[in-house]
């Protein structure tokens, strides 16, 4: 955590009271804390976007192609063109004001501009200028403005401040999601070449070597054998994996992160753990791939196109492979890629089967076409039909609570699954208020490719309606643990906590699910899969419920 | 002084006094009577179709609706069927319940942080229960003035009327009469909602903030309207007959402007052409608009049936192949399966400078 950001007694001192002044006349400040490093050249370049060079936002001059205003004028248009959904946003917003308290970073910050109809209006005011006749007569009374070198920079802070969650677009009596006008906003951006590096490098990375961290093959590797010799010392069991296997009956694909950093590691050692057991008790065989070794997808992030080059990894990959179909682990807007965006660009996958668990016979109908399958789908059939045989006592010292993550709620509906698997697995589960969950779920801050580490204030600013729900649940019953469905969360919880509420941790869903998992021929556990000890099961089975009990209370 | 709103109030008296002033000239009641509210007409009609075709000559390139609730997936889950409906009927429901009940903005809630720094959620109706008291009164003001485009007077209508009259409302005074003839509810609810629209835009510092000129002109110019009706109805008493004559004559294109139309019946008129000319080059366009939006207009079943997007082009990508000519020494020898085994002189075509900086995870 950046020690120069304000402490939360500081931070929490928001003022959402709007200033005097007219918004177009009060200029971008540009703070540190706020806002993410300039794209990395080579990594634009790696990838052929326009417009390579070094660059840095708190500089007077950015570097921008001698036509820029020409440039985002032309790409406004083309895609007004290409997108129904651009062009009915750009016209049809009344400014009811029903959106401008359900951004979390207007909650966080109080900056008007973080209101969605504003940051829409960013837009909005230059689409009325350039492209509407009213705009232009009328000029700034009616919200107009042209293209200035300032508006831009306006934009770009502006648009670096929204994770595209799309909670704004379930209050909108017009469904206008500003993740929408976000995408379009940042594609326009990168036209000049202004991207964050946090999303630029990635996006190299990916491209190059299969996951947004840049591991090679032979890393990958070695990070998976490094799980399953922690695994061996835990449960005394040592798991069997594949990678890039041919013929293997499912491709699994998960966000690096979960490979790379804690506590996500724990959720992938929750995945070679599910399938060797299934690949033990009923012989399902899956593959993991170095080639499309992430889930995560930073393209949608920088432009339609950059999303469609990054995906198409999966089914290429899924055909080489000779897999039936995919299985695609926890992530949150690698969901919203699949789910909404990957059989349209780079489908039909019609050389993959109608997915089918062949442990369960269940045949995933909601997934008949694109063939790829959501691990909470694939393990709550499981356990609903009792192939798993779980042991949820052993997560008894934990008292869950779970987080929506943003893209699979407002972008895929995936509610209900996660949450029958966590009940099974464990035996405390609190929800947090039904105003802060399922669609109405506030996201972790950092999402979208703002999960940096300069951007700090934002984030914590940006996390805070999450965190004080989390710190409702935790004063009120006790939670101690924050689940859920994706790898930023993962990344961008726990320094979100530790910030607001430090008593709660995070996990993913499977990695609950491992710890309960009773494997073939494992040995009595005294540990969880972060080696501490479970509370109890050092002295004796019987009296773990009275000793988790001391443990909720420290 | 706030332009935005000072601008179009003055717009607002201007065309005011053009029509009353013009009412008087007799020579221009035929363009106040007749020339403009045609205008206005074909203008309206003209330009809303326009815009319409024009939204859907722009393709939906993805299938983006937002799902406000679960998913279909496994048959032992509870599906939200209008929250993320799958089924054509399933979506006409979420449309219905959208245009007809306003349901997104009954979802409203006001955030509100206390001085511990907690925050809560509360339910914010007043918004919706505006909302939605402006659309249903202007909607039954405009059914009901079918009285004045129909002869004889359709059934509907004149239920309408009894409905909206329901409650008699009368002050019978020597000095001050009221409630003669019956008193239709809708007009003042109509004048109180687009008051409360337009007050809350004044006094919510945030709505303040975000409204522009074209938030405010058509609330002034429907208050306009709602005003002169109730001005003619209950107080200057127009001659009824005479007004019937000549809207009848607009509808069966033998228009005239017949003897004894009050001026105020000019204002009232010039203000409907205003806003209906004004309608389609406006926000007033989310009539349309609602209809066409995607997140709220697409089945949600998007692994289970494929979207097609018409522009769709190639792009390029980086094949197994290239990838594995990177790695490939790599992978054998970390025991990983490779495509093709290695010459001996394809060692040199791996690492060049163009490659992006291997990241430090900062988490």
């Amino acid at each position: 955590m950046a020690e120069d950001i304000p402490k939360p007694e500081e931070l929490i001192q928001i003022n959402h009271r709007p200033p005097k002044t007219d918004w177009m006349d009060v200029p971008v400040n540009i703070r540190k804390g706020m806002y993410c490093y300039a794209s990395n050249p080579k990594s634009v370049a790696y990838v052929g976007l326009p417009n390579a060079r070094e660059w840095n936002p708190l500089d007077e001059d950015w570097k921008l192609p001698e036509n820029w205003q020409e440039i985002l004028h032309e790409g406004f248009k083309e895609r007004l063109g290409r997108f129904r959904s651009f062009k009915v946003f750009m016209d049809i917003c009344v400014r009811c004001g029903a959106c401008a308290d359900k951004c979390h970073y207007f909650i966080g910050t109080g900056d008007p501009k973080n209101m969605p109809v504003l940051r829409a209006e960013l837009l909005r005011s230059v689409y009325r200028n350039d492209f509407t006749r009213m705009g232009k007569i009328l000029g700034k009374v009616n919200g107009a403005r042209s293209m200035t070198i300032d508006v831009l920079k306006e934009w770009w802070y502006y648009l670096f401040q929204c994770s595209e969650c799309r909670r704004c677009s379930v209050f909108c009596p017009y469904g206008i999601d500003t993740a929408e006008i976000t995408i379009m906003g940042r594609e326009l951006l990168n036209l000049l070449g202004l991207n964050i590096d946090w999303i630029a490098t990635p996006v190299a990375n990916c491209y190059r070597t299969g996951n947004h961290l840049g591991i090679q093959p032979h890393a990958f590797k070695d990070m998976l054998d490094f799980f399953v010799e922690d695994i061996e010392e835990i449960t005394g069991v040592q798991v069997d994996y594949s990678i890039n296997k041919k013929g293997a009956d499912v491709l699994f694909i998960t966000p690096s992160g979960d490979v790379f950093a804690d506590p996500g590691t724990y959720t992938a050692m929750g995945y070679l753990m599910l399938f060797h057991y299934l690949k033990e008790k009923y012989g399902f065989d899956v593959t993991w791939s170095t080639y499309g070794s992430e889930g995560g997808n930073f393209g949608f992030f920088t432009s339609h196109e950059t999303m469609k080059r990054l995906n198409a990894k999966m089914y290429a990959e899924a055909k080489r492979l000779g897999v039936k179909w995919i299985l695609g682990g926890e992530c949150g807007h690698m969901w919203r890629v699949i789910n909404q965006y990957m059989d349209t660009m780079n489908g039909p996958a019609d050389f993959l089967e109608v997915p089918v668990s062949p442990i369960t016979g269940t045949r995933f109908e909601n997934a008949r076409s694109n063939k790829m399958v959501h691990i909470a789908e694939f393990t709550s059939d499981l356990i609903k039909h009792g192939k798993l045989e779980l042991d949820p006592s052993r997560n008894d010292h934990l008292k869950v609570t779970f987080h929506d993550s943003c893209n699979p709620s407002r972008g895929q509906g995936i509610f209900e699954e996660p949450r029958y698997v966590i009940k099974n697995v464990c035996n405390n589960f609190y929800d947090m208020p039904a105003n802060t969950i399922r669609e109405n779920t506030f996201c972790c801050g950092s999402g979208a490719g703002l999960n940096a580490g300069e951007d700090m204030e934002l984030r914590m600013a940006g996390g805070l309606p999450r965190a004080n729900a989390v710190k409702y649940v935790h004063e009120k019953h006790g939670v101690n643990m924050l689940a859920c469905i994706c790898a930023i969360d993962r990344a961008a919880l726990p320094p979100l906590m530790e910030y607001w509420v430090p008593e709660v941790d995070v996990t993913g869903l499977h990695e609950m699910v491992a710890n309960a998992l009773i494997m073939p021929g494992e040995n009595e556990r005294a540990t969880d899969l972060r080696g501490e000890d479970i509370p109890g099961r050092e002295v004796a089975e019987e009296e773990s419920d009275v000793e988790s009990e001391e443990k909720t209370d420290e | 002084m706030n332009l935005r709103y000072i601008i179009p109030l003055i717009a607002v008296i201007v065309l005011f006094l053009i029509a009353y002033l013009g009412a008087h000239l007799t020579g221009l009641q035929y363009v106040f009577g007749i020339v403009i509210p045609y205008l206005a007409i074909i203008t309206f009609v003209l330009g809303f179709a326009y815009r319409v075709i024009n939204w859907s000559r722009a393709p939906v390139p993805f299938a983006i609706p937002t799902t406000g609730g679960q998913q279909k997936s496994l048959p032992w889950i509870k599906h939200a069927q209008f929250d993320s409906p799958v089924a054509t009927w399933q979506i006409v429901v979420r449309m219905a319940l959208e245009i007809l009940t306003f349901r997104s903005l009954f979802r409203n809630t006001r955030m509100k942080l206390t001085q511990g720094g907690r925050l809560s959620y509360q339910l914010e109706i007043f918004l919706w229960a505006g909302a939605l008291a402006f659309h249903y009164a202007f909607l039954v003001v405009l059914i009901r003035h079918l009285r004045f485009f129909t002869e004889p007077v359709p059934f509907l209508v004149q239920l309408i009327e009894n409905v909206d009259s329901f409650f008699r409302v009368e002050i019978i005074y020597p000095v001050f009469k009221f409630g003669l003839p019956g008193v239709f509810i809708s007009g003042f609810v109509l004048l109180a909602a687009v008051s409360f629209l337009f007050l809350r835009r004044l006094f919510v510092p945030q709505v303040k903030y975000i409204s522009i000129a074209s938030d405010y002109f058509p609330l002034f110019l429907i208050f306009g309207i709602a005003l002169s009706g109730i001005f003619m109805r209950y107080i200057t008493k127009v001659d009824v007959t005479a007004i019937k004559e000549l809207t009848l004559g607009l509808v069966t294109f033998r228009p005239t402007i017949p003897q004894g139309v009050n001026a105020v019946f000019f204002v009232h008129i010039f203000f409907v052409s205003i806003l209906l000319a004004y309608f389609p080059f406006s926000k007033l366009m989310h009539l349309g608009g609602v209809f066409l939006s995607p997140t709220r207009n697409m089945a949600t079943d998007t692994r289970a049936r494929r979207h097609n997007n018409p522009w769709n082009y190639p792009v390029p990508v980086h094949t197994y192949d290239e990838y594995e000519d990177e790695f490939r020494e790599k992978m054998i020898e970390a025991g990983l399966p490779v495509e093709k085994m290695p010459e001996p002189a394809a060692a040199e075509t791996a690492a060049s400078d163009s490659e992006p900086e291997q990241e430090e995870e900062k988490e």
